[in-house]
């Protein structure tokens, strides 16, 4: 193992999935040419060339559709949003071509692709660029959603996402690109399957399930609330869809209490899915009420004081923790 | 490979007739209820389609929009496989799950029927980006109507074609009305080829009644595009008898207009060429339509013999099973 950042992981995964497998190539804006917006294919223009790693004028449902396309004839497309929230013009291409076809054609076409970008909050980029949309994705059939939190997740994920033959977005976290963590040398094949949730600190009185940006936020809580004589476990969700149920309830089935934290908005979001799972499962192992701490439901300002008011922090989850543990 | 030109008129004109004989039973039909959800005919517009299938070839990409079952006959889609498909059954060529708009035919190279206007054409693009990553010669046929080049996704998709230099032929099947808006109230151009100009893009404008003029400068274009990949965009002027759906009685036109047209009939008129020409009788005619017309009932047939997909196997074809 060795540490590298969250951006050098995702890196490392478009270069080995490039050159395993010729079908594979890169397709966003400023990927090429510029090294991406936030330099995450850095070098892979030089090493792999303007064939495979192409740059587009700033059309994003053109080129999703594109990557749609060269999905149905053979070719496995990794289409680069700058951000999630610029997927939103694309939404009719990953939402109505890319999950449909399967169904639609009876079996004949399966969309291997893969789309791939920042996702969520970052700081201070106003209500336009500030979406978290894993629930939007999530709750599409055909779709597969993950949401890596640590570089080893990052680069696991992302590896498996393209070779996977159905739709997967890679929902990146735009906070973390210069995050280190620890990660298996090149050499060593890294694959992280969607469908599996990391218990990221084991404890024993609250189970935290957290997923993306919120993971390196929940583990500073659990720390603090060592401190303090509560023991907390964290569950990183790592992929949304296919949801790791068996982690959650097995985590809730020994701490009898759960926090869900999300990066996203209340209504309709994630923690709703889960906290309507847990009741339906296990409901008779809770000793009290789930907790959740979401965005609050506004669109984002931009003013700093009042988007650090909207987004979870520390002090919320502290405060949620002690609500659910009755402490 | 078969040269396109040589491929037999009379068969041509079979292929249309197996269109406008196939529909008019949908239309009965849908009618008699067999048929649910939306279903657009193809009546009128037949030499479109037959002439791009005999300028191209049975491997060429084609795709196109929900107007769609005329395309998936000439590419060689049965019949009963159609029909089967309207009528929701398992031997249907989307195995009943796809319905009217949405006809796929990997084996024959039909990639849909695709029914948001105008979000097929950056498919069309991908596909044609495929064929040139490979290096092969194919061409991709992208059809679609004169509704959908208002939409953004068309807009962006002729710009990554053109940018790319994909070798597409973008063929717009201008029947005059979007649903019941006509292109006058629709589109600022006087006429829709100039939307390639924009895009740098050559374009034509093509009789769409004429089943040899579109055979002919369609053969030209896709000639140019295998020597070196690059798009063509070619406005087909035609016209569906037909309203836009079943359920459209089409009062937005009138029935002048719709007798000027029927007197220009494509099959009437490649009829008449070959007639005058000798390479046809009357007698041959009547058995080319009357098997036509067997083949469209037999399908019927066919397709009220067929099963239904049980109800628990909708979950298998939401993610396919594989990865690398």
């Amino acid at each position: 193992m060795r540490e590298i950042t969250y951006r050098q992981a995702l890196n490392e995964a478009l270069a080995e999935e490039l050159e395993r497998d010729p079908n594979v190539f890169l397709m966003g804006e400023e990927v090429a040419e510029y090294q991406g917006a936030y330099k995450v294919s850095q070098g892979l223009l030089e090493r792999f060339g303007p064939k495979r790693i192409i740059d587009t004028p700033i059309s994003e449902n053109g080129f999703a559709g594109l990557g749609v396309g060269a999905a149905m004839v053979g070719l496995r497309p990794i289409i680069e949003f700058m951000t999630f929230s610029f997927s939103l013009v694309a939404f009719d291409q990953v939402v109505n071509n890319a999950p449909n076809l399967l169904m639609m054609s009876g079996g004949q076409f399966n969309i291997p692709i893969t789309f791939r970008g920042p996702n969520g909050p970052a700081h201070q980029l106003g209500a336009t660029h500030s979406h978290a949309t894993e629930n939007l994705y999530a709750s599409v059939p055909g779709l597969k959603v993950c949401t890596p939190a640590t570089p080893r997740d990052a680069k696991g994920l992302l590896k498996t996402a393209v070779r996977d033959d159905n739709p997967v977005l890679v929902l990146e976290a735009e906070l973390l690109y210069s995050s280190k963590g620890l990660v298996e040398p090149p050499d060593e094949e890294l694959l992280i399957p969607l469908g599996q949730a990391e218990v990221k600190r084991e404890g024993s009185d609250v189970s935290i399930i957290c997923y993306a940006q919120t993971v390196p936020l929940a583990l500073t809580v659990a720390a603090q609330l060592e401190e303090q004589d509560i023991s907390a476990e964290v569950i990183d969700l790592r992929s949304i869809k296919p949801l790791d149920e068996e982690t959650i309830f097995n985590s809730v089935a020994r701490t009898h209490r759960v926090l869900i934290v999300e990066q996203g908005r209340p209504f309709c979001g994630v923690g709703a899915e889960i906290c309507y799972r847990i009741q339906k499962n296990i409901f008779d192992e809770l000793d009290a009420p789930i907790v959740r701490v979401s965005q609050e439901d506004v669109p984002m300002p931009y003013n700093e004081r009042l988007e650090k008011f909207v987004l979870p922090n520390a002090d919320k989850l502290m405060a949620a923790v002690k609500k659910v543990c009755y402490a | 490979m078969q040269q396109p030109d040589q491929r037999d008129e009379v068969e041509m004109l079979a292929l249309m007739l197996l269109i406008r004989r196939f529909e008019e039973r949908a239309s009965q039909q849908y009618q008699a209820q067999k048929i649910g959800g939306f279903c657009h005919l193809y009546i009128g517009q037949e030499a479109v389609v037959a002439g791009a299938v005999a300028a191209t070839r049975p491997d060429d990409y084609m795709i196109t929009a929900y107007r769609d079952h005329g395309h998936a006959l000439a590419r060689g889609t049965s019949a009963d496989a159609c029909m089967a498909e309207l009528f929701g059954k398992e031997t249907g060529c989307s195995r009943g799950l796809g319905g009217s708009m949405h006809f796929f035919d990997k084996g024959n190279h039909m990639y849909g029927g695709h029914a948001i206007v105008g979000a097929h054409v950056p498919l069309a693009a991908g596909m044609a980006f495929a064929s040139k990553y490979r290096n092969e010669d194919r061409v991709t046929l992208c059809f679609f109507g004169d509704g959908a080049i208002n939409q953004g996704a068309f807009h962006e998709a002729l710009n990554l074609i053109a940018l790319y230099k994909l070798p597409v032929v973008l063929i717009c099947e201008n029947n005059l009305f979007a649903m019941g808006t006509s292109v006058k109230r629709s589109t600022s151009l006087k006429q829709i080829v100039d939307r390639a100009e924009g895009y740098d893009i050559p374009g034509d404008i093509i009789d769409g009644m004429n089943f040899r003029e579109v055979r002919d400068k369609l053969s030209e274009i896709v000639g140019s595009i295998r020597k070196e990949p690059h798009p063509a965009f070619v406005e087909i002027r035609t016209y569906r008898y037909r309203g836009h759906s079943m359920s459209d009685p089409a009062s937005y036109r009138t029935k002048d207009e719709l007798e000027k047209y029927r007197l220009d009939d494509p099959i009437i008129r490649l009829r008449a060429q070959l007639t005058r020409e000798g390479k046809l009788t009357n007698e041959q005619f009547d058995q080319i339509d009357k098997e036509a017309k067997e083949k469209a009932l037999a399908s019927v047939k066919f397709a009220e013999n067929s099963g239904e997909l049980a109800v628990e196997e909708v979950y298998e074809y939401v993610y396919a099973k594989g990865a690398q």
